[in-house]
């Protein structure tokens, strides 16, 4: 039996955003989006979702503090 | 050495090499001794005058300088066989490793080495780490046989071999800290040298070698550079004997090895004899470089302490590093016992005439101070505002000593001079205390010059130092320039640091007395003659109320917040006072509060079970005007004060820091006039009380034994997931966690502050009959645990967050039964604190008792550690005003710090906003 990691209820959820969704989301940050933090490329997630090295994944997750924050990782090797 | 300022660009590590180390030294040391009998130090020993001297009546032969100007010069030693560097055994195993054993050949093909190579080039233009890379290498080039065959013709898989040569390559070993096997034989330091010599440049590189800067031989010491003296002061002790640092005794040892050695090389001794002499030069360099080296003895004094090398002076909290670089000491501070002064402001701290005498502040003489200044130099170092020094437009630094220096510097002071003089009434000052855990640790006071010997300080600020006056002693520093001081004042002041950051509400507040004191003024009933109240008002600092047409009027003063227009029906906020008429503590404490303030909350007195009159728990502010309730913890105590949260948050600091300061006064002029005292009666109960207590306590034992009983007879049910054993103890722990409870609820129906209800007969508005339970109901100390612990029963004590179970076999103790489960036998404690335990019981609380010590012990030391690490990986992060945090190199850490962008200090405890609280302002505002 294969498990989902997905659906666990400690992981939260990781999207792959598109070209046209970073060019929109970092176009007007104070930071180039290259500095984001990083994520492993064999991260248990990254491989379920299918992401590559160089992908930006979108992660939102319920946050203590903000109820719910987005936020970012680059993938690398 | 003075006037050489020069801008590092560049830092280049790289290893010296022994032409580096001949070239810098002036002289060859040879001789293991230091002075000759007649006191002059040897020509060619580890004290040769060229290295460089100490004694300013000295001039050094090598730079023409006196002691103390001559920087001092390094020495070289010859050894007579080279020694493996001891930093460097793991870099030379892995570049031995990495390199054929026949040709010296990196273990790469061609195109492997121009890969990596282009790799390093890469990482080393975009200045990234090399480490990654380096790792790769050393793992591709590794190709150990581990068993060499024995047959030589035997054919061996390539991959074991060199790709340059086709030499098979037997496995490289490390044996930390310096030796090198190749299988079984030991490479000598000679060998292992002749190997790296062998070795390309274009190889090195690959290597992590950069040839520009260093050669991979040169990782093995032929020449020893010898520290300059000055690096290893000799001290003469008071018997006129002499006494040398543990550097030079290193290096004598090493020195008459060395030339042991030389001479048994020269007179042809034999193979092992050489060999042993050179193991033994091998280990004294060792120990020189690191007295501590994993495998290896460290070497020891005569006295049998193991010395103080190189790595030693530079490792760990007492090393150069921790204790000289980050930290230093300084100038201009000062430490001394400390001890409160409810008179001045939590602002100010009280500072010894005789400390304000000594630290000084430097002025710019001008016009417009040159008076003033004048003044202080005529009163000199010994009378209070007076001067130390004065700095010379050219720079001089004159001390003012006496009345010549003193008539010398008056006759040349003009504008432009500095002149160092006194602390006085005003200044700013940094004040500290240690452990310094957070920002409140370190505030900016203002200087009250007072006299004795101890810094004072207002009580409201123990909270955030912890402070106490058990012999606490603290910090202060004075600031040297007008940046530092501006910068302080705004950021640093006690009271911007009101509010604190860790759960967004006051740190600094109002404690014991304070509290205590403001309870016995605001209850309900008590009053004072128009003499008292304004004694009391004048005593407290506040302003006199007006007397118009016949009567008093308070509070029209029109203090708002800030920006406010004074509204049309601002009357409303004014207290009228007949001639005669008696004044209520409620009034008095009315005279704090600003004009618009509206607030309504629980007194810390409604966690009572009864609170009489009922309308005293809760407080209700009304434009300014305490109309209800009774002010306590909760209104302005540290940790907890509502009135003064709303007062920081709306009103802006100042106007909390004088609402601190008056509102403490009134307290001890509150607590002057009624008094308050607290003796052992206060936790007296009637006996028909103790009855009570002993016959429930009895009841409960009797349902312990029942427990233990109904165990052993075998018919006690097992809780889910849990053994026989533990669900007795779980049974039994509850019981007896009941037994000390109720015990103590009995109690506290007796001690009460005071009536209880409109029918009881005893009557007191001014004399409340227990303040022990006064301090312990408003929250100003202790709690009621602690009184019923006094009175009643001192309960179950734990060890490890069970019953007690160590001791003897089976049992706690010798005069209990083996296997004995009753309450007595595992530390409960039936007596009171105030009847006394028996031995038994005290040898159980005694065991409780220690847990406790030694567990805060441990946890300061790990919380220590913590907060150092915690420290070290959040240094350096920065907050841009958008939100963003980054680190010093622009990764970004959060996109929107704390996620919600919330400064905590801001917050309302932590939240964003209070919505019960603004929803309340929004109802009152709509009245
Ligand atoms: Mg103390
Ligand atoms: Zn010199
Ligand atoms: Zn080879």
């Amino acid at each position: 039996m294969k498990i989902d990691i997905q659906d666990h209820m400690l992981v939260p959820k990781h999207e792959i955003m598109t070209e046209e969704e970073i060019s929109d989301e970092f176009s007007d940050v104070d930071y180039d989006f290259k500095d984001l933090p990083k994520i492993k490329s064999n991260d248990p997630v990254v491989k379920a979702i299918g992401a590559e090295p160089g992908n930006v994944l979108r992660i939102t997750r319920e946050s203590q503090t903000a109820g719910v924050f987005v936020t970012y990782r680059i993938v690398e090797d | 050495m003075k006037g050489f300022i020069k801008k590092i660009e560049q830092i280049n590590f790289g290893l010296m090499s022994p032409e580096d180390i001949r070239a810098m030294s002036v002289v060859t040391v040879e001789t293991p001794d230091t002075y000759e009998d007649d006191g002059f130090p040897i020509d060619k020993g580890l004290m040769d005058p060229r290295l460089g001297v100490i004694d300013p009546s000295l001039v050094c032969r090598t730079c023409g300088f006196r002691g103390g100007d001559c920087q001092g010069h390094f020495g070289s030693i010859e050894l007579a066989r080279p020694v493996i560097h001891i930093g460097f055994g793991d870099v030379i195993h892995k570049i031995l490793r990495s390199t054929c054993n026949e040709c010296g050949r990196i273990l790469l093909n061609d195109e492997q080495i121009e890969y990596f190579t282009e790799k390093i080039n890469e990482a080393m233009d975009s200045r990234e780490s090399l480490n990654a890379i380096l790792k790769e290498v050393y793992r591709v080039a590794k190709r150990e046989l581990k068993q060499m065959p024995e047959d030589p013709d035997e054919e061996i898989d390539m991959k074991y071999c060199c790709p340059h040569c086709g030499a098979p390559q037997e496995a490289i070993l490390l044996d930390k800290p310096v030796t090198i096997r190749q299988g079984d034989y030991k490479l000598t330091a000679s060998e292992v040298r002749e190997r790296l010599e062998k070795i390309t440049d274009e190889d090195s590189f690959v290597l992590g070698v950069n040839p520009e800067v260093a050669r991979p031989e040169w990782l093995v010491l032929t020449v020893l550079p010898v520290p300059p003296v000055t690096v290893r002061p000799s001290i003469t002790l008071d018997t006129g004997e002499r006494s040398e640092d543990d550097l030079t005794h290193k290096l004598v040892d090493i020195l008459r090895i060395n030339q042991r050695l030389l001479e048994n090389m020269e007179a042809g001794a034999p193979q092992l004899i050489v060999e042993d002499l050179w193991e033994l030069l091998q280990y004294h360099v060792t120990t020189y470089f690191d007295n501590e080296a994993s495998g290896v003895p460290p070497a020891r004094h005569r006295s049998g302490r193991p010395l103080k090398t190189l790595t030693q002076r530079l490792k760990g909290k007492e090393g150069r590093f921790r204790s000289n670089l980050s930290g230093k000491r300084v100038n201009f501070s000062a430490r001394t016992v400390i001890s409160p002064d409810p008179n001045i402001s939590i602002n100010e701290v009280g500072v010894p005439e005789m400390i304000a005498k000594e630290v000084t502040v430097p002025v710019y003489v001008n016009e417009w101070n040159i008076e003033e200044m004048k003044q202080c130099i005529k009163n000199g170092p010994d009378v209070h505002p007076g001067a130390n020094y004065v700095i010379r437009n050219d720079g001089r630094k004159i001390r003012v000593r006496n009345e010549e220096t003193i008539e010398l510097i008056l006759e040349q002071l003009e504008p432009g001079f500095i002149v160092e003089r006194h602390l006085k009434d005003g200044d700013m000052v940094l004040f500290n205390r240690q452990p310094s855990l957070h920002r409140m640790s370190m505030m900016a006071h203002e200087v009250r010059v007072l006299p004795y010997k101890t810094f004072r300080l207002n009580l409201c600020v123990c909270p955030p130092y912890n402070a106490d006056f058990d012999g606490d002693e603290m910090n202060m520093h004075v600031f040297q320039t007008d940046e530092s001081r501006a910068e302080a004042k705004s950021l640093m002041r006690v009271q911007e640091h009101i509010l604190s950051p860790r759960f967004g509400g006051p740190i600094i507040g109002a404690i014991h007395d304070h509290i205590s004191g403001a309870y016995l003024l605001t209850r309900d009933g008590v009053e004072f003659t128009e003499e008292q109240a304004l004694q009391i008002i004048r005593k407290s600092h506040l302003e006199l109320p007006i007397f118009k047409g016949g009567q008093w009027v308070l509070k029209t003063n029109h203090d708002l917040k800030p920006d406010m227009e004074v509204p049309h029906d601002i009357e409303e906020s004014y207290i009228y006072k007949e001639k005669g008429e008696k004044w209520t503590g409620k009034e008095l404490f009315s005279l704090l509060l600003p004009n618009d303030l509206n607030l309504s909350y629980k007194a810390e007195i409604s966690k009572c079970p009864v609170v009489y009159p009922i309308e005293d728990e809760t407080v209700v502010i009304k434009n300014g005007i305490l109309v209800q309730g009774v002010i306590d913890e909760s209104a302005y105590g540290s940790f907890s004060g509502k009135i003064l949260d709303k007062i920081v948050k709306e009103y802006g600091p100042g106007r909390a820091k004088e609402f601190l300061d008056r509102s403490t006064d009134l307290a001890i002029c509150g607590i002057m006039k009624t008094g308050i005292t607290t003796s052992l009666n206060d936790e007296e109960i009637p006996e028909e009380a103790q009855d009570r207590i002993n016959e429930h306590l009895e009841k409960k034992m009797a349902e312990v034994d029942k427990l233990v009983e109904s165990y052993e007879e075998g018919y006690l049910q097992a809780l889910p997931g849990r053994s026989l054993e533990e669900t007795l103890e779980m049974k039994i722990m509850q019981v007896l966690g009941e037994a000390r409870d109720m015990s103590g609820s009995i109690a506290e129906n007796y001690l009460t502050m005071g009536k209880q209800s409109d029918d009881d007969p005893y009557d007191h508005v001014m004399a409340v009959e227990n303040h022990s339970v006064v301090m312990a109901r408003t929250g100003a100390r202790a709690s009621m645990l602690n009184l019923t612990q006094i009175t009643a029963c001192v309960g179950q004590q734990a060890v490890r967050g069970g019953r007690i179970e160590r001791g003897y076999l089976n049992r706690t103790l010798p005069h209990f039964k083996k296997g004995e489960l009753g309450a007595k036998a595992k530390g409960f404690v039936h007596s009171s604190y105030k009847s006394g335990l028996d031995p038994i019981e005290f040898f159980f609380h005694a065991m409780g008792g220690r847990e406790g010590l030694v567990d805060t012990a441990i946890r300061t030391a790990q919380s220590g550690y913590m907060q150092r690490r915690l420290v070290n990986a959040l240094q350096d992060l920065q907050v841009k005003p958008s939100g963003l945090v980054t680190d010093n190199q622009g990764n970004v850490i959060q996109t929107m710090f704390g996620e919600d962008g919330v400064d905590p200090a801001k917050s309302d405890f932590g939240k964003p906003a209070d919505l019960n609280k603004l929803i309340d302002e929004i109802r009152m505002e709509g009245k």
